[in-house]
């Protein structure tokens, strides 16, 4: 095997440079930063300083519970939605399929601010379209923002909106690549359409829907524009705060640093736990 | 196969037919609801927003919020800067990452192993793990806080095109490249003049997620470009919701702006942009 070690790294070089100072180093110095107390100057050692406060902060378990809360609902609603969508858009039995697509696929290029905006409006107690249409059939308004438990079905609601369909392209991406003539020799030994489904389509499709629930899940649990701009940094009095907002307010509201990295590395703990999940559950069979 | 069968086949075909329309139709409206109501109300004057009408139809106020916008943010000067900004980190995001990826797909060198191992280790951990890092070498270290560079240049790391390109290279037949070599043609010239050419489509996808990610990008902006006549438009726009004596129909504008470009380069390049979306999970 030859080596051309000087022409590769000629063209990795720039690549490897922008991602060993925004990328490696930062995921090392993060690691360091939480074990320093960051608000005297200079910074200094103390490894219990902000991991003693982390396992004693009510406003950490909150932000926990919440997120994982969210996580629990969230992510198994919009993945099962996903596959709906993408087993459906497959069928050769639609019509309009262009529409469909359009409908699903279209939030994927909303912005986050964007959607926001347009969620908070819709959910206004008073003005809001949604409490208009529940009087229309006769149901009464519910005061989505002040009562924890709406607050967290809205941003539910809106990151399924935003995530479902595009899970949805990754799942229908894996979907076409089965190949057609499973379902034609399971169709003539007159299979049912439901039993191809479960014993076809999900056994052959789960690496991906594997895939996409450790993509949502990663990206769920760095929730944080929809609690910081729907629910008004994290309200009703914390009632959906989530871990990316206590980062948040703790690394650039409160200008803790240290005390954030921590917060930051019990996410990572987290995803790095969910990643060994998924490489347990996609391993092939000996 | 008896006719009485077939009849009954095709009737079985008709009934799946009808109920699958039936169950997707109303799933497609409610998904295009939100949309929809954010065109009705970036066209309605807000005491139409704020009344107790329900109002499902566009009015004629679109430009009369757009200014009203503008009164609260400059909020046209903000989208220049998003544009600009998602141009010029598409292209150079782009560029670095084909580069490695062609790297990656043709040679083999010292440490390969080692660099594909920390790409692919890393790519699932929580971008906010970096975040205060970041911050604070760009904005205390570096002195780059409110600046292009800031906007720019930290967010390059994204190795989603690395993995791309890589794989896309290697699809391609290396007899190719090898005949181009001993004809004597170098290296950078092959990569530039035949190995990129053959990937436009691969490039089309990567350019169009890259742009629809720094175009919506919001947390990084929000923290490293706070100060007014820095900010990008989701920024600029995310200053106004909550406060509390401002312009829905301003707001509802303003998203409009932000979406509308991308929701036609969207059914325009529909094509690439699941192909870009896709290739993420099928490895």
């Amino acid at each position: 095997m030859r080596y051309q070690n000087a022409t590769a790294y000629r063209f990795l070089a720039p690549y490897l440079l922008i991602f060993s100072i925004f990328w490696l180093w930062p995921i090392i110095d993060s690691f360091l930063i939480s074990f320093q107390a960051t608000r005297t100057v200079p910074w200094r050692f103390a490894p219990t300083f902000n991991w003693g406060r982390l396992i004693g902060d009510p406003a950490f378990f909150n932000a926990l519970k919440n997120t994982l809360l969210i996580l629990v609902i969230q992510v198994p609603v919009m993945i099962s939605l996903a596959i709906v969508m993408a087993v459906l858009l497959n069928s050769p039995l639609l019509k309009a399929r262009g529409l469909f697509r359009f409908a699903f696929f279209a939030p994927v290029v909303v912005g986050e601010v964007a959607y926001s905006a347009v969620f908070r409006l819709m959910f206004n107690l008073d003005y809001g379209i949604i409490n208009k249409l529940l009087n229309g059939i006769g149901l009464p308004s519910v005061d989505w923002f002040t009562n924890v438990t709406p607050a967290m079905a809205v941003i539910m609601m809106a990151v399924t909106w935003r995530w479902a369909g595009y899970n949805a392209i990754i799942l229908l991406a894996g979907l076409q690549s089965i190949p057609e003539d499973v379902y034609e020799a399971a169709t003539l030994d007159r299979v049912s359409k439901v039993k191809q489904f479960f014993y076809i389509t999900l056994p052959l499709l789960k690496p991906i829907i594997v895939f996409c629930a450790v993509l949502s899940i990663i990206g769920t649990m760095q929730l944080f524009t929809e609690p910081f701009l729907i629910t008004e940094r994290g309200g009703p009095g914390g009632g959906t705060e989530t871990l990316g907002l206590l980062l948040y307010r703790q690394g650039f509201r409160s200008l803790n640093f240290g005390y954030a990295s921590a917060v930051a590395y019990t996410m990572a703990g987290l995803a790095i736990a969910i990643s060994l999940v998924q490489i347990w559950l996609t391993r092939e069979p000996k | 196969m008896t006719s009485h069968s077939r009849v009954s086949r095709s009737q079985a075909r008709l009934g799946r037919s009808i109920a699958l329309h039936l169950f997707l139709t109303p799933l497609a409206l409610v998904w295009l609801f939100p949309l929809w109501m954010m065109v009705v109300f970036s066209t309605m004057p807000d005491n139409g927003i704020f009344s107790p009408d329900i109002e499902l139809l566009p009015h004629g106020n679109f430009l009369d919020n757009v200014s009203n916008l503008q009164r609260g943010t400059n909020f046209i000067g903000a989208i220049g800067i998003s544009v600009s900004v998602a141009v010029t980190y598409t292209f150079l995001s782009v560029m670095l990452t084909s580069m490695a990826g062609w790297a990656l797909a043709r040679y083999n060198f010292f440490g390969k192993g080692m660099v594909v191992a920390i790409i692919f280790g890393t790519i699932t951990l929580p971008y906010a793990v970096v975040l205060i890092p970041q911050f604070i070498m760009v904005a205390r270290d570096f002195k780059l806080a409110n600046t292009w560079v800031a906007l720019i240049v930290p967010p390059l790391f994204n190795s989603l095109g690395v993995l791309f390109m890589r794989q896309s290279f290697s699809m391609m037949p290396h007899e190719l490249f090898d005949a181009a070599k001993v004809e004597g043609v170098k290296e950078w010239r092959i990569f530039l003049f035949v190995a990129l050419p053959l990937a436009r489509p691969m490039l089309a996808a990567l350019a169009i997620i890259l742009f629809l990610a720094s175009w919506n990008n919001y947390l990084w902006p929000l923290l490293i470009n706070s100060k007014p006549g820095a900010m990008t438009a989701p920024v600029a726009l995310g200053t106004l919701i909550g406060l509390t004596k401002v312009s829905w129909g301003g707001i509802m504008a303003g998203a409009v702006m932000l979406t509308a470009p991308m929701l036609v380069v969207f059914v325009l390049l529909q094509r690439h942009f699941v192909a870009g979306i896709a290739a993420g999970a099928i490895k």
